[in-house]
């Protein structure tokens, strides 16, 4: 099997648990991430989301395992792993557009200083923020507003890698709604591998090529790697009408309902944990339902 | 409304301190009666005109309050008040008023807002003049106090900053060093000075070390707490650029320690300016702190009470320069 842009092998993490222990948030976890993807990773609190992510990112070692991107080890952080945190995580200090250039410069460092202007204030306007906004400090700015800043930062750096760590969380359901409708426009534009943690289901149904389950902790694992068989461009109102949608919907509610749990705590036994493919297209179904109306019982035949 | 605001509390301001000024200029302006008049017997005014002294040298002797065992001495010197006069009077010959009779009455003795403030204005309208070494304008004495703290405190930034952000950027530093802080930290300034005296030696130069150490502490603790308490999200953002160390101390560690440093460095001027006054008076020589020693042993207090206001001032000048400054760097969450 080639390896993928992104391969996570064997990945582990153990924090002292207090009592003299380890405790074990994953073991063995093995998942590849392919170059242009956009994966969502779905799972309960305390499953070791945001410990992933750290990793990705560089900001955590560890305790056993290794992350290849582009086929060479991930150790530290770097400019390649742009970083979309839940709190915006914006200098306060600094205007909105001094929060872009800042990341800009240190990204580019031979440009000058028009150049790096230019190059920031192009990429706030693709996330719909022009004029006085971007002389704003963070303070004076809604949620909203920020969220976007930091998207449009760690976009503007072009990594080669983007994580976003639940970046719609704190916000409404209105502008969060609006800012995935951003977001999506950024990324078709710039074909970035984009690898996003998420508690909501719609949001990754509406963003993601793949979502990756995680069973619930200690002991989590990627149990599942769902794709999300819905046509691109997507549209938060025309997908519902998708015959994938709810199918897809229904088979991650359950997966989080219930069987998270079922799966949870079990050993990994020192073997890879790689997550199963599930490939859900009702369209197929469609297609023969359609030809059983025309009375075509042999097909109906075979495909029983 | 604001504006309003401003007005009133000005009002108030002003109404408190003619209230203040009022109950002190009634509790210390004693008018000046001059020497109480001495009343003779018919006896005692007897035997001077006896002694062939004029009746109108006795009146004018006893209006200046000269009891009669001097008049009888006047007297027996047989000289005209004239030839006195000449001689630079009474008292240059060896006779004196009783105290009792010229001293002025007691409670004025601490100088009225009125007297103070002829003085004050004496004082602004010639702040630099130099007439001898103890005797030299406030404006001078005050350079002299504040050049002082300048360097000493200056001193103090140059080592306390540096040094806060590497106790503040390593755990490490900041275990091993608290101890010795916490126990420097609690001495008082003025400790410090027999030890500087002796092994510095120079009596400038310790005033400088007293005033460096005193600044020292809030504004190392300060910068130390306050890059240590740097939000972990501004270091990943740091982190994931690759900002280097250098970079990542001055662009990012800096400003979102400022205004917790430059809380500590306001702590420090002001204890830096209290300091120098009690060190000045230990010291002597030149300042305004040695000025209020100066003019106590004078007593002259209404020149001591111009020179504390003057100290009052300054610091609250000090005080609000650095009010300014940390107000330019605030920022909002």
């Amino acid at each position: 099997m080639a390896r993928s842009f992104l391969s996570i092998e064997r990945l582990t993490q153990q924090f002292p648990d207090g009592a003299g222990g380890t405790m074990t948030v994953f073991e063995n976890a093995t998942f590849g991430v392919e170059k242009g993807e956009f994966v969502c990773i779905l799972g309960h609190s305390g499953c070791g989301k945001s410990t992933i992510m750290n990793i990705l990112a560089g900001l955590a070692e560890p305790t056993s395992g290794v992350v290849k991107m582009d086929g060479e080890h991930v150790s530290g952080p770097s400019l390649d792993r742009g970083v979309v945190f839940q709190n915006y995580s914006l200098l306060p200090w600094l205007t909105a557009l001094k929060n872009v250039t800042f990341a800009v410069a240190a990204r580019f460092p031979k440009w000058t200083k028009q150049q790096v202007i230019e190059h920031s204030t192009a990429f706030l306007e693709k996330v719909g923020l022009t004029g006085d906004a971007i002389h704003r400090k963070p303070s004076q700015l809604s949620g909203g507003m920020r969220q976007r800043v930091s998207i449009a930062r760690a976009f503007a750096n072009e990594p080669k890698l983007l994580l976003l760590d639940e970046p719609f969380g704190a916000l409404d359901a209105l502008t969060r709604g609006t800012i995935q409708d951003e977001l999506i426009n950024v990324w078709s534009q710039t074909e970035q591998t984009v690898f996003m943690i998420t508690h909501d289901i719609d949001e990754a149904i509406l963003l993601a090529d793949r979502i990756l389950l995680m069973t619930n902790g200690p002991l989590a694992r990627v149990a599942e790697s769902v794709e999300i068989t819905i046509p691109r461009p997507r549209n938060r109102t025309e997908i519902v009408e998708h015959p994938n949608y709810y199918a897809i919907r229904n088979h991650l509610v359950q997966f989080l309902g219930q069987r998270s749990k079922e799966l949870s705590g079990m050993s990994s036994d020192d073997i890879d944990q790689r997550p199963q493919s599930v490939h859900i297209d009702k369209t197929a179904d469609l297609d023969i339902q359609a030809d059983a109306m025309h009375e075509n019982p042999r097909l109906r035949a075979i495909s029983e | 409304m604001l504006r309003s605001f401003d007005v009133r509390s000005a009002l108030l301001s002003l109404a408190i301190l003619a209230s203040i000024l009022a109950v002190w200029q009634i509790t210390t302006h004693v008018p000046d009666t001059g020497p109480v008049s001495v009343v003779l017997s018919q006896d005692q005014m007897g035997r001077l005109l006896d002694k062939n002294m004029s009746s109108e040298d006795i009146e004018f002797y006893t209006s200046q309050g000269v009891a009669f065992l001097q008049l009888e001495q006047i007297a027996s010197l047989n000289l005209s008040r004239e030839i006195i006069d000449a001689a630079g009077g009474i008292r240059a010959l060896g006779i004196s008023v009783p105290d009792e009779n010229s001293a002025p009455a007691p409670g004025s003795l601490f100088p009225s807002p009125a007297k103070i403030g002829i003085e004050l204005w004496a004082t602004v309208t010639d702040p630099f003049y130099v007439a001898g070494t103890n005797d030299m304008g406030y404006g001078i004495q005050i350079g002299y106090s504040l050049l002082r703290v300048v360097i000493g405190y200056t001193l103090a930034a140059l080592v306390a900053i540096p040094l806060g952000f590497l106790i503040g950027m390593s755990p490490l530093a900041y275990k091993a060093l608290d101890p010795f802080i916490q126990v420097l930290k609690p001495i008082s300034p003025l400790a410090w000075m027999p030890i500087a005296l002796f092994t510095i030696g120079d009596s400038e130069l310790s005033s400088l070390f007293v005033i460096f150490v005193c600044s020292l502490w809030p504004m190392l603790t300060n910068t130390a707490f306050g890059v240590a308490s740097v939000r972990s999200d501004w270091v990943n953002v740091a982190r994931t650029h690759e900002l280097s160390t250098w970079r990542t101390a001055l662009t990012v560690i800096l400003p979102a320690a400022a205004p917790t440093i430059v809380t500590g460095m306001r702590i420090s001027i002001g204890i830096a300016w209290l300091v120098i006054v009690a060190a000045e008076m230990l010291v002597g020589g030149t300042g305004i702190g040695y000025v209020v020693w100066n003019e106590w042993n004078g007593l002259r207090l209404d020149r001591m009470i111009v020179a504390i206001l003057f100290i009052g001032v300054m610091g609250m000048l000090l005080d609000t320069a650095f009010a300014r400054l940390q107000r330019a760097v605030a920022y909002v969450e």
